[in-house]
């Protein structure tokens, strides 16, 4: 489904991404886990189309089409989410309206009629249970004055409203308590078909506990320095990044590369 | 004088003789130093301060020629209604400065109160109205409230008797249909409101088909102590109209008067409001929108004259500017010696939406008295691109993410309109001038 070779990118003339190689079929869950810093967010950036992120080597496959020329809008078409890390406050633009308008400008790009106000309510107030998201918000500015928790429960809303093909959660998990952690996870899980996939960025283990991956790689100054199963998130958990401290800026080398297991 | 300049003062007198016949004398000698005036002190030019961004020299290159009575094709009130909407209140209409019975609807309204035309109330109302019109003139003189005075012949005529409320809004179209002469046109609107009184009045201005004309409006409006009046302005003139207005307000002790300017049209619009705080405890609300795009110029100066103590004003005007469209709020807030208490506050808002769109904005404050509270910010940016990029991630394609924020921009002042018919045809109006763009927005 998502295929990401040798990737490098700049942002403000500086290189964050410094050759990551990435392979994610339909039906996985792959965790990034790694530092503050190491380059997660920047990746989920530009995969999610962001033009201040300068791709200067490397190439994004997705569904066999070339990601990288795609306009933001149409990834979201292709059927890219991004979760953000921080998501965005609009004021004077509402929240459902929002996320009618976003479902629709979908449909209308796919050939498909766009839904009624009144069917869209029904949709909405259907997905706001699965995320346990209290209705006052539709009525609110997108994200205006929304706490951390509440903007990830907005975000997860939007994702199980739209539907996509591949999700990319950027720190999904950061301040929400327990609760809500599980909420969340209850609704990406809703979402996990074989034809689908999920790339979850993290720097804690325990959103894995919930969305379990099939695959934790480890992101460390801009590259992914070694891949495993589950068990590396607990493994991570107990000994930290120390093992994988920043390399200095040196072409990657063969051995780093095969430390990469998600290739088949 | 240029000589441009008097062959455009030429072209737009009209024989004496024609002001003369029904009109009473004082208003003849009225018109007569009106025209003095301004073949005296000509017309204001860039050196003028309050002319600065407003150039009139290419309006005095072309070759207007007065408006007539009746000049005009036939028009059926369905086709006002389509241009001007339908408020649901009594509509007085106007073709070129010139009321017209016909297409207007008289409603019955409360005893007392009085609707009607200029020129009628100039017959049935006599002497009492001499010292009443045109004050902004007599008082402080400015070239075109003066061409205005000398060369108007008709406009409305709205009288509130005290303790009179009228509830449905008085809607006051004004339509320019020039053809194939450039116009010039002189509306009057004057509207006292007695003591205690309350009444909605909406002022359109429309172009009918395209057509050079110049409407140089003049609205005056005094409050008696505790009145309450709403105002609202449409200026949605034919592209390559000009539009020079001046409102003039005077306000008694409690009362309320609230504005709000939309203006979309002409290829130059002016739009000056000059508030008078006459008396305590007054209050003044103006709000104003302006969306020029193409070469437009739309200039918005207005003054607020705190006079007396524990008078209240706020301002809040919202630019969007498109295109090479100029957009520029002037605004004035004086408060003269004695007017301690005052509670002033200011707020101008741009937002630019291409590289060549221009907005200028003058808070200016001039303070002469102490204990006052007066605040004001000014503010000029462009859509949010962290914004744009979310909405786009979502699958809004990028023009209508620039709707979607653009419409979030404007959003604020919709509301604050009171007449629920007429915010719907704003907002339909702001909808189709988005949908103008060369990719139109995804219907949600
Ligand atoms: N917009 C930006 N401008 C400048 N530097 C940035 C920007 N975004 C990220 N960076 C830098 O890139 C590096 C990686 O950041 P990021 O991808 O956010 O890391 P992570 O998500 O792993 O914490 C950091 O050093 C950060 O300071
Ligand atoms: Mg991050």
């Amino acid at each position: 489904m998502l295929e990401i070779r040798d990737l490098h990118a700049k942002v403000e003339g500086r290189e964050i991404l410094r050759g990551i190689d990435l392979r994610v079929n339909a039906g996985e869950v792959h965790a990034i886990m790694g530092p503050n810093g190491s380059g997660k967010s920047t990746l989920a950036q530009v995969l999610a189309g962001r033009d201040s992120y300068q791709v200067t080597a490397g190439e994004v496959r997705y569904e066999g089409r070339d990601l990288l020329t795609l306009a933001p809008e149409e990834r979201a078409v292709a059927g890219i989410f991004l979760s953000f890390q921080y998501p965005v406050e609009i004021p004077g633009v509402g929240n459902l309206y929002f996320m009618r308008t976003a479902l629709n400008a979908l449909r209308l790009q796919r050939g498909l009629e766009a839904i009624d106000a009144m069917d869209f309510l029904t949709l909405a107030k259907e997905k706001m249970k699965l995320v346990e998201m209290d209705p006052s918000f539709v009525n609110r500015s997108v994200n205006e004055g929304f706490s951390g928790g509440e903007k990830k429960r907005n975000e997860i809303l939007q994702m199980a409203i739209l539907e996509p093909k591949l999700a990319i959660l950027d720190e999904t998990d950061s301040g929400l308590d327990i609760d809500a952690l599980r909420t969340i996870a209850a609704g990406v899980n809703a979402l996990r078909a074989p034809d689908r996939a999920l790339l979850v960025v993290t720097h804690y283990q325990r959103l894995l506990e919930y969305i379990v991956p099939d695959h934790v790689h480890v992101m460390v100054n801009g590259r992914l320095v070694a891949s495993g199963g589950k068990d590396l998130a607990l493994e991570l958990e107990k000994r930290g990044y120390a093992g994988f401290e920043p390399q200095p800026a040196t072409p990657a080398t063969n051995a780093t590369r095969t430390a990469v297991g998600a290739r088949p | 004088m240029s000589g441009a300049a008097n062959a455009f003062l030429q072209g737009i007198s009209r024989p004496e003789s024609k002001a003369n016949g029904d009109h009473p004398s004082w208003l003849n000698s009225l018109r007569r130093s009106a025209f003095e005036w301004v073949g005296a002190h000509g017309f204001p030019t860039g050196k003028d301060e309050a002319w600065k961004y407003t150039q009139v020299a290419p309006i005095l290159e072309i070759p207007f020629a007065p408006a007539e009575p009746g000049a005009r094709r036939a028009l059926s009130p369905d086709e006002v209604i389509e241009i001007a909407g339908e408020l649901g209140g009594p509509r007085l209409v106007f073709v070129n400065g010139y009321f017209v019975p016909e297409l207007s609807a008289l409603k019955s309204l409360p005893a007392g109160v009085k609707l009607g035309s200029l020129a009628s109330a100039f017959t049935q109302e006599g002497e009492a109205l001499e010292s009443l019109l045109w004050r902004r003139f007599r008082e402080r003189p400015q070239t075109f409230t003066a061409l205005n005075a000398a060369l108007g012949e008709d406009g409305a005529f709205i009288r509130i008797p005290a303790h009179t409320s009228v509830e449905e809004p008085i809607h006051l179209v004004f339509l320019s249909d020039a053809g194939a002469t450039p116009l010039v046109s002189h509306p009057l609107s004057v509207v006292f409101a007695g003591a205690g009184s309350r009444v909605t009045i909406v002022e359109t201005h429309a172009g009918i088909a395209g057509g050079i004309y110049l409407s140089n409006a003049v609205t005056e409006i005094v409050l008696d102590d505790g009145a309450v009046v709403e105002h609202y302005k449409i200026q949605n003139e034919a592209e390559s109209a000009f539009h020079l207005a001046f409102m003039d307000v005077r306000q008694g002790r409690a009362s309320r008067f609230s504005a709000h300017s939309v203006a979309v049209g002409a290829a130059l619009a002016r739009h000056e409001v000059k508030v008078a705080l006459e008396a305590p405890e007054a209050q003044v609300v103006l709000n104003g929108l302006y969306l020029p795009r193409g070469r437009q110029l739309l200039d918005n100066p207005t003054t607020i004259e705190h006079a007396a103590p524990h008078c209240t004003s706020r301002e809040l005007y919202k630019g969007v500017v498109d295109g090479h469209g100029r957009g520029i709020f002037d605004g004035r807030v004086v408060v003269q010696p004695g007017a301690m208490k005052t509670d002033a506050s200011q707020t101008n808002k741009n937002l630019l939406l291409s590289t060549s769109a221009q907005a200028y904005t003058r808070p200016r404050l001039e303070i002469f008295a102490d204990d006052v509270k007066c605040a004001h910010g000014a503010a000029v940016g462009q859509l949010d691109d962290e914004a744009l990029y979310y909405l786009r991630t979502r699958g809004i394609p990028q023009q209508a993410a620039r709707d979607l924020l653009t419409d979030a921009f404007t959003a604020e002042m919709l509301e604050l309109i009171q007449v629920p018919p007429l915010r719907s045809r704003v907002r339909q109006m702001l909808a189709t001038r988005f949908a103008d763009c060369p990719s139109a927005g995804v219907p949600a």
